[in-house]
């Protein structure tokens, strides 16, 4: 189970959200939406500390921690328990495909690299790039790097992995062959938060859509109500605008 | 005017090679222990550590503003007056610890910058699957950043083999004072100063052929 219990970030004066609880069961998939600016990527971002929040209580597995007084040890738990998917790929430009897949194996896990590149070898062969194993990111494209980054994500045996914006940096061209390796895993119930635009892939893959405004959640619900019948003012009018450019 | 004299050139080139390796191992002496001082500065200004890190900029803002020559001479020919204990340092040892404060300044600010320079989402990628500080400086920023600094710290290096010709000036016979040396008993000034020219040069190309070479292995996995 993951749970955020009354978790608050600020920036200096500025109150990102406050207060905000959320819970997952394992196999869950939320996808995240709102205007931007609302604090969507910042939440993700508490969830395995790379921004620590102020205040609340975070839950992965069998950790629960006091985020506000977070030892680097617990810290370094959480990140081992969560996997992120950044919005610019974030791969290790000094490492081969197969290298950044197998990195955290290696040094965080203590995995032999002959396991390792193993395992990592498996899962390049189910993000389609079996054949990439030894490119550098330089040399591939934004889908494959992508593809990559969540492979890295995989590899971690995450009990959650948190998709910040995952097709909003790339060429339209290469959105639906990241957005298929998504609903892959979303079939094998690999637990997810997402945060994304893609209102689409919210309506088909998502458990539970979570509609998210001015730090604050504002809707939530599985994607067929929240799409066709929401309650709140603001939800309806985001849809309205989204759905207008971005037919779900 | 008188005709270029090559048999003397020609004669003086082995004497003046053998004080090519006394050169050379200044520049190099200098060089290593300049790197390990410029990496440790560039720590502490990345870091920030407090108290530290104003030292750090007062070192290197003292160091890259006054010339090398004023340094040496205040190494070797000051500080003795005030430190006694450094009255029997000699020549060679005050030219490489002139060259290694001067250059770790400039070289602390080059490999800060490298560090700096490394794209900081995967700083943040590193730390979200784990990797302790150490981990990710040791296996994603800094063989990074050794890519980015690597040609200006040959620069550097390029400078410092020149640079030595100024330990002449406390007396040590390198190339440069052999030169000297040379030409005061010859008088043959032009031609002894055209050899040692010559010596540098050609040093200095063959540093620049194997920097260009270390920059295309350093950038192989940048290609697209």
């Amino acid at each position: 189970m993951i749970a955020l219990n009354g978790i608050t970030k600020r920036f200096g004066a500025h109150t990102v959200f406050d207060n905000i609880d959320l819970e997952l069961e394992q196999g869950e998939i939320i996808v995240i939406i709102g205007p931007s600016g609302t604090g969507k990527s910042t939440l993700l971002r508490c969830i395995n500390y790379l921004e620590a929040p102020d205040a609340g209580r975070l839950t992965v597995g069998d950790l629960s921690l006091d985020a506000r007084h977070a030892t680097r040890r617990e810290i370094l738990a959480l990140r081992r328990r969560t996997a992120f998917v950044f919005q610019n790929y974030a791969l290790f430009a000094n490492k081969t495909a197969l290298d950044n897949i197998c990195e955290g194996m290696i040094v965080v896990d203590g995995l032999p690299k002959a396991q390792a590149h193993a395992r990592g070898r498996e899962i390049l062969e189910r993000i389609g790039l079996a054949d990439k194993a030894d490119a550098y990111p330089a040399s591939l494209s934004g889908g494959q790097q992508q593809r990559v980054g969540i492979g890295r994500a995989m590899a971690a045996k995450a009990e959650v992995i948190l998709f910040d914006e995952p097709t909003s940096a790339l060429d339209p061209e290469w959105v639906d062959e990241v957005l298929a390796l998504m609903k892959q895993l979303a079939l094998e119930r690999q637990t997810m938060i997402v945060v994304s635009h893609e209102m689409q892939f919210a309506r088909e893959v998502a458990d539970r859509v979570v509609f998210m405004d001015d730090g604050r959640i504002i809707e939530q619900g599985p994607p067929d109500e929240l799409f066709t019948n929401p309650q709140d003012e603001r939800t309806q009018r985001f849809l309205r605008k989204v759905l207008a450019h971005n037919p779900a | 005017m008188h005709v270029l004299d090559l048999d003397y050139m020609l004669g003086l080139l082995p004497i003046l090679l053998s004080y090519l390796p006394l050169t050379l191992e200044m520049a190099a002496a200098g060089m290593v222990a300049a790197l390990i001082l410029a990496c440790l500065l560039a720590v502490v200004r990345v870091q920030r550590m407090p108290g530290l890190n104003a030292l750090a900029m007062l070192f290197i803002s003292f160091f890259r503003g006054t010339p090398l020559l004023v340094q040496l001479f205040l190494f070797y020919y000051g500080l003795p007056q005030v430190l006694t204990f450094l009255v029997a340092i000699n020549g060679i040892t005050a030219t490489i610890l002139g060259l290694t404060l001067h250059f770790s300044a400039y070289m602390a600010e080059s490999i800060r910058a490298a560090i700096v320079g490394v794209d900081r989402s995967q700083t943040e990628a590193a730390l979200s699957i784990g990797m302790t500080q150490g981990q990710l400086m040791r296996r994603i920023v800094l063989p990074q950043a050794t890519r980015v600094a690597t040609p200006t710290l040959m620069n550097y290096f390029i400078d410092m083999i020149k640079a030595t010709s100024l330990a002449f000036t406390l007396g040590v016979t390198e190339l440069m004072g052999a030169t000297q040396k040379e030409a005061a008993s010859s008088f043959l000034y032009f031609e002894a100063f055209l050899m040692v020219a010559i010596i540098y040069w050609i040093v200095v190309e063959i540093l620049s052929w194997l920097q260009r070479r270390m920059e295309k292995r350093l950038n192989r996995a940048y290609q697209r």
